[in-house]
């Protein structure tokens, strides 16, 4: 009696499963689908080096950064506010995943373009990718005039490029990890020990704070034995504040140039100098 | 004996379910519209899913939808981020869904082509939050497939949807949902 009760009452459990809220749909989760991962980062920078997130298509990222002087400057020089170097540009999508920019530093009086591709993106479901990957290749040309102009001076000299594959995974809702080997190319270098063709690996790391804002980290470590002595690597912490059409990076770095050549392979100040700045950018979107 | 007893029972509680799942007719669509309209004086702002499943039963007039809050397009994609990231959290609530009761369901009759004013209502869930809703609406039949069409006012607040004050002139309380199906008789 007691078999046939549980067999009954199984029976009717059936039944009760069957006539849930949305049983009239075929809403079951097996059915294949990718999902894929969405803003692993709030804009297409970290901080100084570019970040895995393209602009979409027909879409104008337009950006301004701005780096001060030293904090430890003092109150003289207002905490470096006195001196700033800037890079005015922007990133424009051809497509969703492949975006061109243009840009102009005064450091060096610098142009630089660069063509950028994200050939991988993180996903799960159906199709299961652990990371979201870009290509990045970057032009420069420094403009300014020749320090020893009485020698023969090339064009060619003026040129630099850099090349990075920049790997992130969105790991939870809040983190993102991004690392970002670099080769960057001097044609013109200070002295002839020196390599023309400098390796670096970047890290990055983004933790949100909450919706719209969040902290964030990079850090460049360049190989040793290829830059002068009185070069060091780059360090910056940053807060990002999204605010709907715009992002806002504030934050404290020790490079000065804000293109990958220059604070990459350029960057002399120390941290535990006090030779940081403060630098923000300011990026806003436009459609077309 | 009591072998039969239970397969008696069986036999009618499997019946039970055949009667409900078939007899009157299910209309269903994987392919319903719902737009969403947001008005204030500094900024429009509006959003389409064309991939929401919805089904009703023309017997018991039992109607219910479900739409994955990802499939909403945007004119802006950056629109589209945020609102996936920082409002509707689409990655916690990935859908929203809506289980009620078309109220004359006796009135309309899916076999002649006509128009019938109709009033639904139920339970509507966004982020995970349930409130009771109800619309009128219009179902148009004709040559056995049936139209639904209802517009609402939502408020985003009362489904847990943070604005934050400096984008509140943006974002209107009085969210206009408009819903468009199709439906085919399923078998």
């Amino acid at each position: 009696m007691l078999r046939s009760t549980l067999i009954l009452f199984s029976i009717f459990a059936v039944y009760a499963a069957n006539s849930q809220t949305l049983d009239l749909l075929d809403d079951d989760e097996s059915s294949p689908t990718t999902e894929y991962t969405f803003a692993t980062f709030k804009t297409n920078r970290v901080v100084n080096g570019h970040s895995i997130e393209t602009v979409a298509k027909n879409e104008f990222d337009f950006k301004i950064s701005h780096r001060f002087g030293f904090l430890s400057g003092g109150p003289y020089d207002l905490f470096g506010l006195d001196q700033a170097t800037m890079r005015i540009g922007g990133d424009y999508g051809i497509t969703d995943n492949l975006n061109v920019g243009l840009g102009r530093s005064n450091v060096d009086k610098t142009y630089d373009g660069f063509i950028k591709y994200k050939f991988l993106k993180q996903s799960t479901g159906e199709k299961n990718m652990p990371v979201t990957a870009t290509w990045i290749s970057h032009v420069g040309m420094a403009t300014i005039k020749w320090t020893q102009p009485n020698r023969e001076n090339y064009i060619s000299s003026r040129m630099h490029y850099t090349h990075q594959l920049l790997v992130a995974r969105k790991f939870t809702e809040g983190l993102s990890i991004q690392l970002s080997p670099t080769l960057v190319h001097k044609n013109l270098v200070d002295s002839l020990s020196r390599p023309n063709d400098i390796l670096a690996i970047g890290a990055g790391l983004r933790q949100k704070l909450s919706h719209r804002t969040s902290i964030n980290l990079e850090y460049y470590y360049v190989l040793p034995n290829q830059l002068e002595t009185d070069k060091t690597n780059s360090l910056s912490i940053g807060f990002d504040i999204e605010t709907g059409g715009h992002v806002f990076q504030l934050f404290f770095t020790n490079g000065q140039a804000a293109f990958e050549k220059g604070f990459i392979t350029d960057t002399k100040a120390k941290w535990l100098d006090g030779d940081v700045r403060f630098g923000f950018n300011i990026a806003r979107v436009f459609n077309f | 004996m009591k072998k039969i007893t239970i397969l008696t029972l069986a036999t009618i509680c499997f019946g039970m379910m055949a009667f409900t799942s078939h007899s009157g007719g299910i209309f269903k669509t994987n392919t319903g519209n719902i737009n969403f309209f947001s008005h204030t004086p500094v900024e429009d702002i509006t959003a389409d899913n064309h991939k929401v499943k919805t089904a009703f039963d023309a017997t018991s007039g039992k109607m219910q939808f479900s739409a994955l809050i990802k499939d909403f397009e945007f004119p802006k994609a950056l629109m589209q981020e945020h609102f996936n990231e920082n409002y509707m959290e689409s990655t916690t609530f990935p859908k929203s869904t809506f289980s009620g009761v078309i109220e004359n369901i006796a009135a309309i009759k899916t076999g002649e082509n006509g128009i019938y004013k109709s009033k639904v209502s139920g339970k509507l869930t966004i982020k995970d939050v349930t409130k009771d809703i109800s619309t009128e609406g219009t179902f148009t039949v004709k040559d056995g497939v049936v139209n639904a069409k209802t517009t609402f006012v939502i408020d985003p607040t009362d489904y847990n949807i943070e604005i934050p004050k400096s984008v509140a002139g943006k974002i209107s309380k009085e969210i206009k949902i408009t819903v468009d199906a199709d439906y085919k008789h399923a078998h």
